[in-house]
């Protein structure tokens, strides 16, 4: 009994506990909905099915929470402009690949040249918010305000306010399939993210420095960390991953739509992080929780799409489950617990006397 | 360090020139007098700025038209200014004073305001939002200029405080939508059939998906054999389009129809569709049936993945010619004007696409 209730503790007390366990209750409820929610069929030779979607569309959002958890971690602010910076980078691709032109069948550059543009574009406008919050000082969200509103104005510059299509089917690769591989392709690149990033910060000490400056900046400067580097490196790090995550929103509907492409998503990156169980006021930091949180947001979505929601309650069903989500992660709601638990076993016990 | 200090400066200047050319595409005034003067060129660049001054001093024979457009967001949107640049030519008998408003209201009340100092003639607005005219309109009115509104409606406390107004009549595309199904699926021999019809709502609110969505509800309802599944909504993007489609495909196994309330949607359900194995257009297993008629959604209908796409005009300028030359002879005007509107099938997309002018 006493073993059980050790090992239960253990996994309660572990610490992407919540953040897993509200996926899936966000993916049960389909049980009993939807059964064939979570039926894997193969169509076309490649793999079909709800949890396939979720994986798919998840994706780009993925990416985005990686490069905000260390935003949030280091900074204690968020990156709001991340949606904006996608768009540019998007634009910046197919700007270079379809050589300006409103609708085009064929590369005008090669593709290297174009996605390695856009992923530099993207670290570029990311530098920037880093010089602003590391450098002047500025509050994140004042100096990501100003990328968030003017980056979709760039956008649409080199856009020259137009959609811009470029149908060649190998630019669609990265947003769809590649011939003979069963899983879309924005799964992988969002998985080869998390490797790297995690290489990255186990091996190298770099995930201690982050938690190190997020906790405290003026602490961590007097044991000799680079602080305003550190928080320049993971603002520029969040804009190279905008960059990447652009290329997919890009590649997906072969097409830039400035005002469109990324429209929101900074909101829900935030909010990805925030249901990984991460505190938004930064220091201590899993990457993996925002990961799972940024499924988390998907899998609702995908749900309530599933479940039928009418268009005009989906907002709704999703602020609901949201705040649900967030208050069953509460520290405070773990200490009302506790002492509910603690009032009622005082209770038992003055009885048994 | 002094190497990240050197870096840091380089993306400092490189910003700031970014920032600059952002600063110089805004609140430019241009006279676009020649019929062949593209958007592109008030587009790119500063250059057009100051040019205000010229059409300050507006000739006497010619009729003076200020016209402030929203933006350049869409085909249709380049489409709607094309129309007027074209129709408003000093060839026709007027003096254009074009401003681009960039999205922003408050550019648009500057733009007003200058027009009302220039003493133009006729003003016309494609209003950004719909509520926030009064006080600007009121000014007009002093000034004894008439006001004409194009595409979005404004709200405002009263009616006399503009002229006219020229748009879509999104109920009426709804129901030529309906119209032509029913005639589609009659030439078909599936009349009598049961029909299953998603829609792909545009952005909940929109005149342009209430209109759409409620005036093919009505008219509907007159077919007992058609059901529609489901609607959702797609806000009007492609990629949205495709995600909400990717479910619908999923959840129902038989649909014969999809309603897509704009041509990026259906762009996007034509991926979705495809890539799970199906086949939709003409020779498809599901009937597209999409809204606006943006020149790529002829490019879908020549390469025979959309059936048939209703029309939402953009061409404006002959209709508001008209009402000017109206009031110009000392005419009155119906309040309200709807512009002509087709419906494009697939059969013709073809011979049509050459002539359209977006």
């Amino acid at each position: 009994m006493s073993k059980m209730r050790y090992i239960a503790g253990r996994i309660m007390g572990y610490r992407l506990f919540l953040p897993l366990l509200c996926l899936a209750i966000v993916l049960l409820v389909n049980v009993v909905k939807t059964p064939s929610f979570f039926e894997i069929t193969i169509r076309n030779g490649v793999l079909y099915g709800y949890i396939v979607d979720i994986m798919n569309r998840s994706s780009e959002l993925v990416i985005l929470s990686i490069g905000m958890t260390l935003v949030v971690a280091a900074s204690g602010g968020t990156d709001i402009s991340v949606g904006a910076v996608s768009a540019v980078s998007g634009a910046v691709a197919i700007f270079i690949l379809g050589g300006g032109q409103t609708s085009t069948d064929f590369y005008h550059a090669p593709y290297l040249l174009g996605f390695l543009a856009a992923i530099a574009v993207g670290a570029l406008l990311g530098a920037w918010n880093g010089f602003l919050v590391a450098k002047m000082k500025i509050q994140p969200m004042v100096a990501t305000l100003i990328l968030y509103t003017a980056g979709r104005g760039i956008a649409q510059l080199i856009t020259e306010g137009q959609i811009l299509y470029l149908r060649v089917d190998h630019f669609k690769q990265l947003g769809g399939f590649i011939p003979g591989i069963p899983l879309p392709t924005p799964v992988f690149v969002a998985i080869l993210c998390i490797l790297v990033t995690l290489l990255l910060l186990k091996k190298t000490a770099l995930g201690m420095y982050i938690q190190t400056v997020g906790i405290n900046s003026k602490a961590a400067r007097l044991v000799g960390l680079n602080s305003t580097r550190i928080k320049f490196l993971t603002y520029a790090f969040c804009g190279l991953c905008s960059g990447i995550a652009g290329m997919i929103i890009t590649s997906r509907v072969y097409s830039i739509d400035a005002n469109n492409a990324g429209l929101n998503i900074e909101l829900d990156a935030i909010l990805a992080v925030a249901l990984g169980g991460n505190n938004l006021g930064g220091g201590r930091f899993s990457l993996l929780g925002s990961v799972i949180g940024a499924v988390t947001i998907q899998a609702l979505t995908t749900t309530l799409y599933a479940m039928k929601v009418s268009a005009d309650q989906l907002y709704v069903y999703k602020a609901v489950v949201v705040i649900l989500i967030v208050a069953l992660q509460s520290a405070e709601l773990k200490r009302m617990l506790k002492n509910l638990r603690v009032r009622v076993a005082v209770q038992t016990g003055k009885e048994v006397a | 360090m002094k190497r990240f200090h050197k870096l840091i400066a380089l993306l400092a200047v490189l910003m700031m020139v970014f920032s600059l050319a952002a600063c110089g595409n805004n609140s430019k005034s241009t006279v676009g007098t020649d019929t062949g003067e593209s958007t592109d060129n008030t587009q790119s660049s500063g250059d057009a700025e100051a040019t205000t001054d010229e059409a300050s001093a507006p000739s006497d024979d010619l009729i003076v038209v200020g016209f402030s457009q929203v933006g350049a967001e869409s085909d249709w949107r380049t489409a709607n200014t094309e129309s007027m640049k074209s129709t408003f030519s000093e060839a026709n008998g007027y003096q254009l004073i074009f401003d681009d408003a960039q999205q922003k209201q408050e550019n648009q009340i500057k733009a007003v305001r200058n027009f009302i100092q220039q003493d133009v003639d006729y003003i016309v607005i494609a209003p950004v939002t719909e509520t926030g005219w009064d006080t600007v309109l009121q000014e007009a009115k002093e000034a004894g200029i008439p006001v004409i509104i194009v595409d979005r409606m404004i709200d405002v406390s009263d009616d006399s405080l503009f002229t006219a107004w020229v748009g879509s009549n999104f109920l009426q595309e709804g129901y030529n939508a309906v119209e032509w199904l029913a005639g589609y699926l009659d030439s078909k021999g599936r009349a009598e059939e049961p029909i299953n019809i998603v829609t792909l709502q545009g952005t909940i609110g929109s005149s342009a998906q209430i209109g759409r969505t409620d005036g093919f509800a009505e008219k509907m309802a007159a077919y007992s054999n058609w059901t529609m599944l489901e609607k959702q909504t797609g806000e009007f993007t492609q990629s949205k389009g495709q995600e909400v489609m990717e479910s619908f495909l999923k959840s129902y196994d038989d649909i014969d129809v999809v309603i897509a309330e704009n041509d990026n949607m259906a762009f996007g359900a034509i991926d979705a569709i495809q890539a799970a194995g199906k086949t939709c257009g003409p020779d498809g297993d599901i009937t597209i049936v999409s809204f606006d008629a943006v020149a790529a959604a002829f490019d879908a209908m020549i390469a025979g993945t959309m059936n048939v796409s209703i029309e939402c005009n953009p061409l404006h300028g002959p209709r508001v010619a008209e009402i000017i030359q109206k009031l110009d002879a000392g005419e009155t005007v119906d309040k309200l004007q709807y512009v002509e509107e087709g419906v494009f099938p697939a059969e013709t997309a073809a011979e049509i696409k050459p002539t359209r002018a977006y």
